[in-house]
């Protein structure tokens, strides 16, 4: 992982242009930009230098030098226009990447790995989607610009300079390719400061996030400002390592800078020489001197913005590595039409799951069926594979080996979407999303009429809470708005399972969160739920467990009790 | 909760005064890297100036010699500028790190008194956009925001009074060009940009919390078929975001062209104003070139200023919106002379009510129980009954609207919250796991904690087995936020928490929650049973099997105790309990 991340940024860039189709246009704008700005610049150099030529040594007037004076007014209105479209192409172009990185990173999620990120931060995901790539914004408008420049305009200064004045154009011609060595030398030290800047600080942000959420627990165990001390010497500790990379990292812009600057002053020393011997106009000698600093300015000014478009790449680089990750869960290339758990049993043979990068296998080898009709209970102490065995049959997840088979069909032969139309499943920890209360039911039936969302409300005991809510079932849930408890939003997940209407339901412990009473009133409501459907009851509670028709006991990921019929 | 446009304006730039007075303490350091700063960009112009004089000089065709003092210069500045520039980058960066640290630290002690009850309402994908993105917004006050405009004017002065020297009428331009372009155009650009600044927040906030919420409920996104649906509401979302976005590309680029429309009017025009003052003589002409070059050599000072302005505007309304959350009321305040806490002595609620703003029904009436060093009492009810609220009180988290709680015989109001709260410890519901060992996570309640004590609370906490079959024991990692480890075990480490505690009464709040119900029966019996220590255990549960040994157990409805008394008693009396534990 370290070595990965050392050369993360490297060759992101290509593969952003490659296959990011709007990041093409801020590149070829770039492009076109950088050549019109260094025509200007040679042009700028040679009217500033005649101006002043003919007024000294020349002893012109003003009214004789005007004309010059108004072009070159043209020529800045021009220069201002270029700098004007290099800041909005750049810009406008980085918000079409980035929201075309935003919307494949989302997709991919929903489509592939719809189980969540296990062992990734979701923390982390949503920062460098949101605050990360936004920093793409300063690689298209500040340091892509200044690359085309630095390429461009040392071409266009030299050819003007070489045949003006030898000695100039070799001290520049000499001291350019010294710049890139040494940008190679920054890239390399910069890279990896800023590498180390960016994993550092989303580290230490996900140290404050860390802190800031368990700031109650903190709290209730007198450990607040204990923590205070903490973020304090963590954020001290950061700085000390970071400022020895950034001493390291900075001393080889430190020997660009003086190149530049040695440079110019060289420049002005041999024009001055030339002048002396007379082998040089005083005009052309003024344009050279102008021109040597503008010559660097580009190259310097990559340098400087490397830092900020390191960052917007590093994010992109996180982007793709995620992207990049194999499927938690396939779809075939040609599936099979999806079977009907009204029509056949389902049925897991010999299905061992582990997670990635954990060795330990969650689950064993296990058989389990559960035919047309059939009430299944999976019980067995927490953390034994029972929710896992869930998702497997969700297709949110691939199983390592074994076969699933519902009326004789392979699942992993069927279209995941296919295969879902024909389920509806209770979380162990259901999600609210910012909606209306109606629309978090709706769910899974988007189309469901106002009648059937009451009975779903009814069947899932939902009624008083809905009544208590200002504006009943059009209740906005979210932010600000009304929060519901763990055992109402466990009401709001089996209503939505109720409107569903699947031929299998699978409830992931319906009532872990509900008192007793709750409970045995829920159970009633799952005992018609489950006429003419199969169920899949994941549960710890005997009370629930007894209206099944079978029990199956999973301990270990191992099936220890399977055929115990009831 | 978000401040509206108009009446924000002032309350923005005093949130704003007021954060950067949070880290007035570096203003040393700032004011070490503003002159560092200064002094390059001078060493930079000072450069180009001398290189025009020397050149201009050159072209008369003297002795070489004369001009070694100007080559030589010309070189100095060379070396300055590159040293001045250097020590500038790393005098800024380190301030930079100290700042955003201090910043952290400032934000969340403030943040300590209102966790947990001044924060409701506040959604998770909000905190973290909002404390994580405003605090790091902030670390770029002083460097980016407020260090570049008093680098530009220490230069300008300095550049005004040399030029005035030989052209009066030149340093009026300079100072004109460097103002309009230093400080109008950022102006102008701060107005166009801030209403599209004010929703760009909100929108970047907006796109976090579905985003979060996407991450969180992907799987029945995914069951429902709600993927396209869902896909779109994020683009909705970053399309919203975008929207806002736009107008600030096109002011920055303005800005942009403006800045060089502006440095290079200047140019046009002190060179227009130099040839005439040649002419009639009164500038000597050797100096024309230097006065030209350093006029273009200036506006390096005024470059980041329009990136300032809008830094500048973004500091304003991270730190206002820092505020909104901040300045919430503090629900319950320390007393001004706390009263030393009473070892020994038993925690009692006399007639405690708690009513919520805006809700008619009190969340707790008349609640009275008293807790004897050494005794079990449960808080049976269902949820929403008022247990956690009760819970709540006894260590502070807020206060009851009327009647009190006493420690020892004392008001705990007339304790410090901290010594409360190591005399009371709750484990409550949410108990959080941070992101590392679970022996980490346990000591968090006893810091002296041993290695033995740690595992014997997990033993206690029925984890024996588990801890013992991991290979790295109690050094394992528990992921983010406890991700990687269930339900039950999550439960379980918080309540080795609560057992490990060094504390008079120890409150646990649904320890059962996650548990199958064999574990939990066996876990609140053997609590019943356990009497080795002298703590007072008060435990909050919606299931009562396994509470036979109990002292006491009250049963609260709507906010009610509606009936208290032995197992035994209330089982007799075939009361609420009789039908909670016949559900069961």
């Amino acid at each position: 992982m370290a070595t990965r991340a050392q050369s993360a940024p490297r060759g992101v860039d290509r593969r952003l242009f490659r296959s990011t189709r709007s990041a093409r246009v801020p590149l070829i704008g770039a492009v076109a930009l950088g050549v019109a700005t260094s025509l200007l610049v040679v042009t700028q150099a040679v009217l500033l230098g005649r101006v002043i030529a003919a007024a000294f040594p020349g002893g012109e007037e003003l009214s004789e030098v005007s004309g010059d004076l108004w072009i070159l007014v043209a020529v800045v209105a021009a220069r201002a226009l270029c700098a004007f479209g290099f800041e909005t192409s750049g810009r406008l172009g980085a918000r079409r990447v980035v929201g075309e990185l935003r919307g494949g990173l989302t997709a991919h999620m929903l489509e592939t790995r719809p189980a969540g990120l296990r062992g990734q931060r979701a923390g982390e995901l949503v920062t460098n989607a949101v605050q990360g790539l936004s920093s793409l914004e300063a690689y298209f408008a500040r340091y892509l610009p200044q690359l085309v420049l630095a390429v461009v305009v040392p071409v266009v200064i030299l050819i003007y300079v070489f045949p003006r004045d030898l000695a100039a154009g070799t001290i520049l011609l000499v001291t350019l390719p010294i710049i890139p060595l040494f940008m190679i030398l920054i890239g390399l030290a910069a890279r990896t400061a800023t590498e180390r800047r960016w994993r550092t600080l989303s580290l230490l942000s996900a140290h404050f996030l860390d802190a800031v959420k368990g700031l109650q627990t903190l709290k209730a165990n007198d450990r607040a400002q204990r923590q205070v001390e903490t973020l304090r010497e963590t954020g001290e500790q950061y700085r000390k390592e970071t400022m020895v990379t950034l001493r390291i990292a900075f001393l080889s812009s430190l020997v660009l800078e003086l190149a530049a600057m040695m440079g110019t002053a060289l420049v002005a020393a041999a024009v001055a020489i030339q002048l002396i011997n007379g082998g040089l106009e005083f005009s052309t000698a003024l344009a050279v001197l102008l021109l040597a600093p503008e010559l660097y300015l580009p190259i310097r000014m990559v340098g400087q913005q490397f830092h900020a478009s390191t960052d917007g790449l590093t994010a992109a680089q996180q982007c793709f590595e995620l992207l990049d990750t194999p499927a938690a869960v396939s779809s075939p290339s040609s599936p099979l039409p999806s079977p009907n758990p009204r029509d056949g049993a389902l049925v897991l043979e010999n299905v061992s799951f582990a997670y990635e990068g954990r060795g330990e296998a969650v689950l064993e080898s296990i058989d389990l069926t559960l035919t047309p009709g059939e009430q299944l209970a999976l019980v067995g102490p927490s953390g034994q594979g029972k929710s896992t065995v869930a998702a497997l049959i969700l297709r949110l997840l691939d199983p390592q080996s074994g076969r699933m088979l519902c009326n004789g069909v392979d699942l992993l032969e069927v279209d995941p979407k296919d295969w879902r139309r024909q389920l509806a499943w209770v979380p162990q920890r259901p999600t609210l999303f910012s909606a209306t209360l109606a629309e978090n039911i709706r769910l899974g039936r988007p189309e469901a009429d106002n009648a059937a969302l009451l009975a779903a409300c009814a069947d899932a005991g939902l009624e008083r809470l809905v009544d208590s809510m200002p504006q009943g079932l059009d209740t906005r849930l979210g932010e600000g708005q009304r929060t519901l408890s763990a055992g109402e939003t466990q009401r709001v997940a089996l209503a939505r399972a109720f409107l569903r209407d699947a031929p299998l339901v699978i409830l992931d412990e319906p009532t872990a969160h509900l008192d007793a009473e709750s409970s045995a009133a829920i159970g009633d409501s799952i005992a018609r739920l489950s006429q003419n459907r199969s169920v899949l009851l994941i549960v710890h509670r005997p009370a629930l467990a007894a209206a099944a028709d079978r029990i199956i006991t999973l301990r270990e990921g191992i099936v220890v009790d399977g055929q115990a019929e009831r | 909760m978000s401040a509206t446009p108009a009446s924000g304006e002032v309350d923005r730039w005093r949130a704003l005064m007021r954060a950067a007075r949070l880290v007035s303490p570096r203003r040393g350091q700032l004011i070490f890297s503003i002159v560092l700063g200064a002094g390059a960009i001078l060493a930079a112009v000072g450069l180009l100036a001398v290189a025009g004089v020397l050149i201009s000089k050159a072209a008369l065709q003297p002795e070489i010699l004369t001009l070694t003092i100007f080559t030589v210069g010309v070189r100095a500045l060379a070396f300055a500028r590159a040293l001045l520039r250097y020590g500038e980058r790393l005098v800024s960066h380190d301030l930079a790190f100290r700042v955003l640290a201090d910043l952290r630290v400032r934000f969340f002690e403030r943040l300590i008194p209102l966790v947990p009850e001044g924060l409701r309402g506040v959604r998770s994908g909000d905190v973290l956009s909002r404390f994580v993105g405003d605090v790091d917004t902030l670390q770029d006050l002083y460097l980016r925001a407020i260090g570049p405009p008093l680098i530009g004017i220490l230069t300008i002065a300095v550049l005004a009074v040399a030029v005035a020297i030989v052209l009066p009428a030149g340093a009026v331009v300079l100072i004109a060009g460097m103002l309009i372009a230093g400080l109008l155009v950022p102006a102008l650009a701060a107005r166009a940009g801030r209403r599209s600044g004010l929703r760009e927040a909100p929108a970047r906030a907006q796109l976090s919390a579905e985003l979060v919420e996407l991450v969180s409920g992907a799987g029945e996104l995914a069951v429902y078929g709600r993927e396209q649906q869902w896909a779109q509401r994020i683009e909705m979302a970053d399309a919203k975001l975008a929207a806002t976005e736009r107008p600030g590309a096109w002011i920055s680029g303005v800005t942009s062209g403006m800045g060089v429309a502006i440095g290079g009017v200047a140019m046009v025009a002190v060179a227009a104003i130099g040839v005439q003052a040649t002419a009639d003589g009164r500038l000597d002409g050797v100096l024309l070139a230097g006065i030209v070059f350093l006029t273009i050599g200036a506006f390096e000072a005024v470059v980041g200023l329009p990136d300032a302005a809008q830094r500048l505007t973004a500091c304003a309304q991270a730190a206002a919106r820092l505020e909104s959350i901040t300045e919430a009321p503090v629900p319950v305040s320390d007393p001004a002379a706390p009263i030393p806490v009473t070892i020994g002595g038993s925690l009692n609620f006399e007639n405690v009510t708690v009513r919520f703003e805006g809700r008619a029904q009190a969340a707790l009436s008349d609640v009275s129980a008293a807790m004897a060093p050494g005794s079990r009492i449960a808080l049976v009810g269902a949820s929403g009954a008022g247990k956690t609220t009760l819970a709540s009180c006894a260590v502070r988290f807020l206060d009851p609207s009327s009647g009190r709680v006493t420690l020892g015989g004392t008001d705990i109001r007339e304790l410090s919250q901290d010594a409360l709260r190591s005399a009371v410890r709750l484990v409550s519901q949410e108990a959080y796991l941070f992101t590392t060992t679970i022996a980490q996570n346990v000591r968090l309640a006893a810091p002296e904690a041993s290695e033995e004590q740690i595992i014997a609370a997990l033993t206690r906490a029925g984890l024996g087995p588990w801890i013992a079959s991991l290979p790295r024991g109690i050094e394992t990692l528990v992921g983010e936020e406890g991700a990687e480890v269930s339900g039950g075990q999550r439960g379980r480490i918080a309540l080795a928490r609560g057992f490990i505690a060094p504390s008079q009464v120890v409150i646990l709040d649904e320890p059962t929650a996650n548990l199958d119900a064999a574990g939990a029966r066996d876990l609140l019996s053997a609590i019943g049973s356990e009497r080795s220590d002298r703590r007072a255990m008060l435990v909050i549960t919606h299931t009562v099997e396994g509470l036979e040994e109990f002292d006491e157990i009250i049963v609260l409805e709507a906010g009610a105790v509606v009936e208290r008394g032995t197992w035994g008693e209330l089982i007799a009396a075939e009361g609420a309990l009789a039908r909670l534990s016949a559900a069961a």
